[in-house]
């Protein structure tokens, strides 16, 4: 985990910290609740992953539990339940659907620490946490603008919520930042896993002139069909090299170890406190995978540039002058987004074609 | 002309887990047997190719396990039938159900693994055509066989003797055993056929198509694979016909919305779902013609009392 | 050679000691297949079958995942006897919520007890009409209902979908696609102090033991059964087939609509797109398992909510895979329905052997 988002010197201040820690008296029992099965390879997969970074850094100061597939609604508020009532001390819930459900049951056990994934309702005991993934999808839309010899993009998209329609706001913005030719053609697939109906829409978006794919769904199936066909695509939710050696340019990969760590040890501290933390590329949150050879490097100094100017917050994937679809200006020149406008996106920019839902 | 050629290549591609799932409830429908388990046998081979093909490297015996599994699958519904006279339709439910739980568990440890994908065949010549190079002569090994075994299922099917005992022992299984034919034994032959053709449906989308595995990844097409054999009033050409006809719907779906029209997705998504219905009810063609054409044992439980 | 032969009458204990059976022998295969998972067999099974005994909330929650099943259980079981496959009964419960939740969202702003009545119409006559089309088309142009309720389950889910992104998303809720939570008017009243049972319980019981009267004391379930068991001597006996078809695809469409509201109203309190937990068609097993009796519908209910409550306590104590859960279901339907030939081959087949030709033209 700690190799791959390359913060060596965060994994070894922890692990100093821990040393002194060693012999606290209880263990802190910890529970997740996953939307999806772990082998999902995407978004549960990857809050899996942070659950044994946590196991891994604090050992037995710890005890971790989990529930996969657990449908959103009620079945959720029940499991949540069982978690707090098993005993369970911090309680991670992760999906947006879980929300709701939290709330009910935070109330009900106010000595229980909880945090919830991608949600807008805080309490004296829920935190929030969720990844600026935009800006991850900025980098690539960079990356996308400059590797394209077609100019068309592919872009295969789940379900149309703010998260996704922010992510290919920002992928085009960026993108056609570095060439205005840029042409993006979004698919929704209104599935978050159907690796075949994904691989279908690979193919329609590559028929259709595409060079470059990008996916807002978990299954590596885009990837294998970009590397059947020689175009490239990027990596959704986690390094997805093995399916396409060639095609990924690189991945966006959702790092919840560091902060499930952090969070972890101020519970352990007795310091934790429900707060919203909304990470970046800045805090790690959001990672990458290694470029891709085929990038030549002025690509990679551009990536690399605009990794460093998000990190160090001199740069906002969504800086004016921005117009919506419709050609009403949303964003004056210079002004940058607001979260609460970034949190419930769900218009496009002007340039994109299609509608979403009203 | 090539995007058209490029929308039918995408469609045969879709359609064809959805044609070997299809051919083989056919066959077992044929013979009177109704097994709504088509999807579950599905997840089965689809798990068992992934495996073989991950543990082997062989995507051959990737397939042919996978349509090994899939003929236990169908045993395990024609025990449960024909031997043990358990209600069809229930049957079938708990074998997509069971299905789906086995294979998830088979399938532990096995997800975010990958195995390279099959490599496409390119006939010498006919491949460098150009309309009907890339459209039919430059295909994966799978794509073929399901074209061959459709083919053959029709020459079994109308050609041969036991062919015509199959379809009499779906038509009418009391006259059919009077005459002396076996079946129980013809049903069970057709019920593990039709487990070895999901088997190879699965396998397509595991070590073919989308060349992973992961937990319900056939997401439903056992069930449009029985839709499909309805479409096609049991016969294997209208099969070929109903899989590429939904694959295309599939397929064109997600062109139109590539191409930015202004609809929302999910009313472009249901449009598979109502083609089917709307096609099924085109062919019911309005006097319950579907229902003569049906076989006419279907579903019904046989007991030979002498 | 085992020779089958059929009895006269059926046995009514081993009827009902089939299921019992069945379970008994789940338990044993689920045992061998812990044993070769590396699990210990002895304690999985303990969590899975007995933990959701253990407390009170335990209790309520067999109720909540037990009052879905039961109502639309009891309604395919009326259609599975006549030989009518409603296996979309997961679209009517989708699409019941769904207007039983719009009248709760028009409604936000005015409460009264006439709220609950309303919706609970709306949810019924909206799975009525998502179940009216498979009627329909079954008897005017006689196409196969199994598959065209199916097709419209997958329509139904998107419908739930775009209209919880569009119409009925929460205004305040930062575009997510989900609705407002209702207002306490709309939401159905409680059974206990503590949990979430809800009155839609009471309703669910209420509906077995109407149709328990309905099939073993009217006309109607007279008329059911003969055509469930052979289609031509109902034919012969006078009876409307069309008219059979659409009974049994509007009580089971109304029931599951009305599961979809009380759900919706219930312990989800929203509109989400993650509405359709599967309720339509697990209850096909529960409505097998319950012998398609609607009082043993009730108790199959029950054993079904025990598979779901053990299992997640499986997984969160013993962190098995939820796949479990659908392994065990499917087992238990399979040694069910084996163990027709024991008992429910005399069960179904009362008629003497000739009689039976009949239904074979």
């Amino acid at each position: 985990m700690f190799k791959r988002i390359g913060a060596p010197l965060l994994a070894a201040a922890m692990a100093a910290s821990f040393a002194f820690a060693a012999t606290a008296a209880e263990k802190l029992k910890i529970g997740f609740v996953y939307c999806c099965p772990v082998g999902d390879l995407g978004w549960s997969y990857e809050h899996d992953q942070g659950r044994k970074a946590i196991e891994e850094a604090l050992g037995d100061k710890v005890e971790t539990t989990y529930v996969e597939g657990v449908a959103d609604g009620p079945d959720a508020e029940r499991v949540i339940r069982q978690l707090a009532q098993g005993g369970n001390d911090l309680i991670f819930t992760t999906s947006f659907g879980f929300m709701n459900p939290t709330v009910k049951v935070a109330k009900r056990f106010p000595d229980t620490m909880f945090e919830h994934a991608t949600g807008f309702k805080q309490a004296e005991n829920l935190a929030t946490y969720s990844a600026r993934f935009y800006e991850g999808r900025h980098v690539i839309g960079l990356i996308a603008g400059e590797m394209t010899e077609s100019n068309i993009v592919g872009y295969i998209a789940s379900f149309p919520i703010p998260e996704v329609v922010r992510g290919i706001n920002a992928a085009y913005l960026a993108a056609k930042s570095v060439n205005p030719d840029i042409q993006f053609k979004v698919v929704w697939v209104n599935t978050w896993f159907d690796p075949g109906k994904e691989a279908d829409a690979a193919k329609a978006l590559i028929d259709q002139g595409a060079d470059i794919l990008m996916q807002h769904t978990d299954s590596p199936a885009a990837m294998k069909i970009a590397e059947q066909n020689g175009i490239y695509a990027f990596g959704q939710a986690s390094d997805m090299t093995r399916f396409g050696p060639n095609a990924q340019l690189t991945a966006i990969i959702d790092d919840w170890a560091p902060y499930y760590i952090e969070r972890v040890k101020a519970a352990l501290d007795g310091a934790w406190e429900a707060k919203d933390t909304w990470g970046g590329i800045g805090s790690g949150m959001v990672a990458f995978a290694p470029y891709n050879d085929a990038m030549p490097g002025d690509v990679k100094a551009l990536a690399d540039k605009a990794r460093a100017e998000i990190a160090a917050g001199e740069r906002h994937p969504f800086t004016g002058p921005i117009r919506r679809q419709d050609g009403s200006v949303w964003l004056a020149e210079g002004e940058t987004a607001s979260d609460a406008d970034l949190l419930g996106m769900n218009f496009y920019v002007e340039g994109l074609e299609g509608s979403l839902p009203k | 002309m090539e995007l058209a050629v490029d929308i039918l290549v995408g469609m045969m591609l879709a359609a064809t887990p959805l044609l070997f799932a299809a051919l083989g409830e056919l066959v077992a429908e044929r013979a009177g047997v109704l097994n709504l388990g088509v999807e579950g046998m599905m997840v089965v081979g689809a798990v068992t190719g992934f495996i073989v093909t991950a543990e082997s490297g062989s995507h051959f015996a990737g397939i042919a396990l996978a349509a090994f599994a899939g003929t236990l699958m169908g045993l395990l519904f024609g025990l449960m039938t024909q031997i043990l006279l358990a209600n069809q339709v229930a049957t079938g439910l708990a074998l997509t159900i069971f299905g789906l739980g086995l294979s998830a568990l088979m399938g532990q440890g096995y997800s975010g693994l990958s195995v390279p994908p099959l490599e496409a065949i390119r006939l010498p010549v006919l491949s460098e055509l150009p309309v009907l190079g890339p459209l039919l002569f430059h295909h994966e090994p799978m794509f073929y066989l399901s074209i061959l075994l459709t083919a053959l299922v029709a020459w079994f099917l109308y050609a041969t003797r036991a062919g015509m005992i199959l379809r009499a022992v779906g038509e009418n299984h009391h006259a059919a055993h009077a005459i002396g034919f076996p079946v129980v034994r013809v049903r069970l032959a057709a019920v593990a056929f039709g487990g070895a053709m999901a088997g190879l449906g699965g396998a397509y989308l595991s070590v073919a198509r989308t060349p992973l595995w992961s937990e319900d990844m056939t997401a439903g097409r056992g069930w449009i694979a029985l839709a499909i054999v309805v479409f096609a009033s049991w016969r294997p050409g209208r099969a070929l016909l109903g899989a590429y006809l939904f694959g295309g719907v599939t397929i064109v779906q997600l062109h139109v919305q590539g191409a930015g029209v202004d609809i929302a997705s999910q009313y472009l998504s249901m449009l598979p779902y109502l083609a089917t219905i709307v096609v099924l009810v085109l062919i019911s063609g309005g006097r319950g013609a579907a229902v003569l054409r049906a076989p006419g044992s279907l579903g019904r439980t046989f007991y030979a009392s002498s | 050679m085992i020779r089958l032969e059929r009895r006269p009458q059926p046995s009514r204990a081993v009827v009902w000691m089939t299921p019992v059976l069945a379970v008994l022998l789940t338990v044993a295969a689920g045992m061998a297949l812990f044993a070769i998972m590396g699990v210990d067999p002895v304690r999985a099974v303990g969590i899975i079958f007995l933990s959701p005994f253990s407390d009170a909330y335990s209790l309520s929650e067999l109720i909540v995942k037990a009052t879905p099943l039961i109502l639309i259980g009891v309604g395919l079981s009326l259609g599975f006897r006549a030989g009518v496959w409603n296996i979309g009964a997961e679209g009517q419960f989708v699409i019941g919520a769904l207007t039983g939740g719009a009248v709760a969202l028009a409604f936000y702003d005015i409460s009264g007890v006439w709220l609950l009545p309303l919706m609970s119409l709306a949810a019924v006559a909206g799975g009525m009409a998502w179940a009216a089309v498979p009627a329909f088309l079954r008897t005017r142009f006689g196409t196969n209902e199994i598959l065209v309720s199916l097709m419209l389950t997958y329509v139904a889910i998107l419908l739930l979908s775009a209209m919880v992104t569009g119409p009925l998303r929460d205004p305040d809720g930062f575009n997510f696609p989900e609705s407002r939570i209702f207002h306490d008017s709309a939401l159905m009243p409680q059974l206990f102090e503590q949990g979430r049972a809800n009155a839609g319980f009471l309703v669910a019981l209420a509906a077995a033991a109407t149709g328990w009267i309905l099939l073993g004391r009217h006309v109607v379930g007279f008329q059911i059964r003969l055509m469930g068991q052979s289609p031509r001597a109902a034919r012969f006996a006078g009876f409307r087939e069309k008219r059979i078809i659409w009974f049994c695809l509007m009580v089971s469409g109304g029931l599951a609509g009305l599961a979809g509201m009380f759900e919706a109203a219930g312990p989800v309190e929203q509109l989400v797109p993650a509405l359709p937990a599967g309720y339509g068609f697990t209850a096909i097993i529960v409505a097998f398992l319950g012998r398609l009796n609607p009082i043993g519908i009730v108790l199959a209910g029950f054993v079904i909510a025990v598979t779901y409550i053990g299992g997640e306590a499986a997984q969160i104590q013993m962190q098995l895979p939820a796949a479990v859960t659908r392994v065990f279901q499917g087992m238990l339907l399979f040694f069910l329905l084996g163990m027709d030939l024991l008992a429910g081959f005399r069960f179904r087949l009362r008629l003497p052997r000739r009689a039976n030709v009949v239904e074979t033209p």
